[in-house]
């Protein structure tokens, strides 16, 4: 099963809704959810896998969008940003990113809370030391380390004690 | 990045024939290699072949008798944190954890890493000479930027320093890396898998452009459960190694039973010494037999002016590693 190298569909689901589109099959994920789908929170820093700014779920893992070719991901499901919260309602981890100062330009920080959602969900140590490895692939230039890793953690004690209730 | 064509293979040998078929094609899995160098133009496939629908290839089956085969397609994240590896060789658990980040292990798969691209800086950069991507161009590395190069098995058209992680301990529990070719299926040793550069740095695997790896097998060695990892490098985290150690370590009392040790980002491939194991087989687990052994393993060794610091830092390792192993096992 061939395609020629301009027409290639491909259906994926992002944040929810199917879209059926055609690519170029060089473009990547990156490419197709900003400049395509306008999802612009998805953020291009590197585009060689070593930042994590492009930091996306696909099927449930965290990935790089960067890296992904988009005529690979026919049938996945895309996780986002804009699929986490809104701005009238941010998710507990977008406010403790506020309530922590997690970020100071913010250019890194749909990466960091993609990473760190999916992070939250590994089988990582509850210590701090374990929670900067868990998020070493996330780089933020402005240096907001210490209040990312605070953020994550005050949302990983509330899940913690949810559950433990 | 250059135009090709996509193909999506629904079987071993539909993958198999379309490589035959198409010359300048090139299999992805992960792409997490693949792609950053389509991207860097170092990488121009006409077709790509896309392998990640072929069924049993991402499976985990751990033995009856201790082995474990690794299906190629499973993810590194997949592999470092299943059950069987962390307790039979921690060893490959550690090496993959300290390897790249999980964005990328989730993405990388075992076959992938087998075959990545040194991180050599003149190899992606087109204005520079390089044998390994253009044949009989030069080595810009030679007298260059060579801090992160090889000291052990290089030549004189090649100084890169294999990079990945998981194969030092691969080669350290002397894994099989089963394949599929028109002519069916074939296994070959860990140590003959990656070539040394000698004369001709761009021939890289024993590999035909036409064959799939399907499976990494790891044979069963009771005593890499006591195994570890240990990678030095320039931050604590997200960094190639500057030097790398897997070993394993069994004791007979205080003497040394059996050991395995490699070292990583110190030879063109991932490197082991028979001598060095031999020197420690039946001696006194000491800091001295460690050190004698580190002292064997870099026997010509060839620094170029960047990088003869690794030499020592691996020595010291080496020593390290095998005192924290013999804590383990007593
Ligand atoms: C920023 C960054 C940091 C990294 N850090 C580290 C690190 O610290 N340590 C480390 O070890 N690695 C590191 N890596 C490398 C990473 O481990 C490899 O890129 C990855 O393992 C490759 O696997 P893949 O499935 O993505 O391969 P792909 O990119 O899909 O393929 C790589 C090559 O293998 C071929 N191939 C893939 N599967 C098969 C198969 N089954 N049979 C035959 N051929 C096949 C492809 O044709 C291609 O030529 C890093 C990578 C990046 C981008
Ligand atoms: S060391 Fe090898 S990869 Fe680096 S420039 Fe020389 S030939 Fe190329
Ligand atoms: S933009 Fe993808 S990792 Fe930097
Ligand atoms: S907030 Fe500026 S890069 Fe992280």
């Amino acid at each position: 099963m061939a395609a020629s190298a301009h027409q290639l569909r491909i259906d994926l689901t992002v944040n929810g809704t199917v879209h059926g589109i055609d690519i170029d099959p060089r473009t990547t994920l990156l490419d197709l959810l900003r400049e395509t789908l306008d999802l612009t929170g998805t953020k291009k820093g590197c585009n060689h896998g070593q930042c994590g700014a492009c930091t996306v779920h696909v099927n449930g893992k965290r990935v790089l969008a960067c890296l992904t070719l988009a005529a690979l991901c026919d049938g996945a499901d895309v996780r986002t940003i804009e699929g986490v919260g809104t701005p009238e309602k941010l998710h507990p981890l977008q406010d403790a990113f506020i309530a922590h100062d997690g970020f100071q330009c913010g250019y890194c920080t749909s990466g960091q809370i993609m990473s760190a959602l999916a992070a939250l969900e590994e089988p990582w140590g509850p210590d701090d030391a374990a929670i900067k490895e868990a998020m070493s692939g996330n780089i933020c230039r402005c240096g907001a380390y210490p209040n990312i890793v605070a953020a994550v953690q005050e949302v990983r004690k509330s899940a913690e004690g949810g559950r433990n209730a | 990045m250059h135009e090709f064509t996509l193909i999506r293979a629904e079987t071993d040998e539909a993958a198999v024939s379309a490589l035959t078929a198409h010359p300048d094609a090139r299999l992805i899995a992960g792409g997490t290699n693949l792609v950053d160098l389509m991207k860097e133009g170092v990488e121009t496939p006409t077709h790509l072949i896309d392998i990640n629908g072929l069924g049993d290839l991402d499976r985990i089956e751990a033995r009856a008798d201790g082995s474990i085969m690794i299906g190629a397609l499973s993810s590194n994240s997949s592999v470092a944190w299943n059950a069987d590896i962390q307790s039979r060789f921690p060893m490959i658990s550690d090496a993959i954890l300290a390897g790249a980040t999980t964005q990328l292990r989730n993405m990388a798969t075992m076959g992938g890493n087998l075959l990545q691209k040194n991180r050599c800086f003149y190899y992606p950069d087109h204005n520079a000479r390089c044998n390994k991507r253009e044949p009989g161009s030069g080595c810009d590395a030679m007298d260059g930027v060579n801090r992160m190069c090889a000291v052990l098995g290089t030549s004189d058209q090649c100084i890169a320093a294999h990079p990945s992680d998981v194969c030092v301990a691969l080669r350290a529990l002397d894994a099989i890396v089963h394949v599929k070719g028109v002519e069916g299926h074939r296994a070959i040793e860990f140590a003959d898998f990656h070539k040394l550069p000698g004369g001709t740095p761009h021939v890289e695997f024993d590999l035909a452009h036409n064959e799939l790896i399907t499976g990494i097998e790891v044979p069963g060695l009771p005593f890499a459960a006591n195994s570890t990892y240990l990678k030095l490098r320039d931050r604590t985290s997200y960094a190639f190694a500057l030097v790398s150690i897997a070993a394993a370590l069994k004791l007979d009392g205080d003497t040394v039973d059996d050991v395995r040790l490699a070292v990583g980002s110190v030879g063109t491939v991932p490197w082991r010494s028979a001598g060095a194991e031999d020197a420690m087989r039946g001696a006194p687990a000491t800091a001295a037999t460690f050190s004698k052994a580190a002292e064997i393993f870099f026997e010509g060794a060839k620094p170029r002016a960047g990088n003869g610091f690794k030499i020592e830092l691996a020595k010291r390792a080496i020593v390290r590693v095998m005192e924290t192993l013999k804590e383990q096992a007593a």
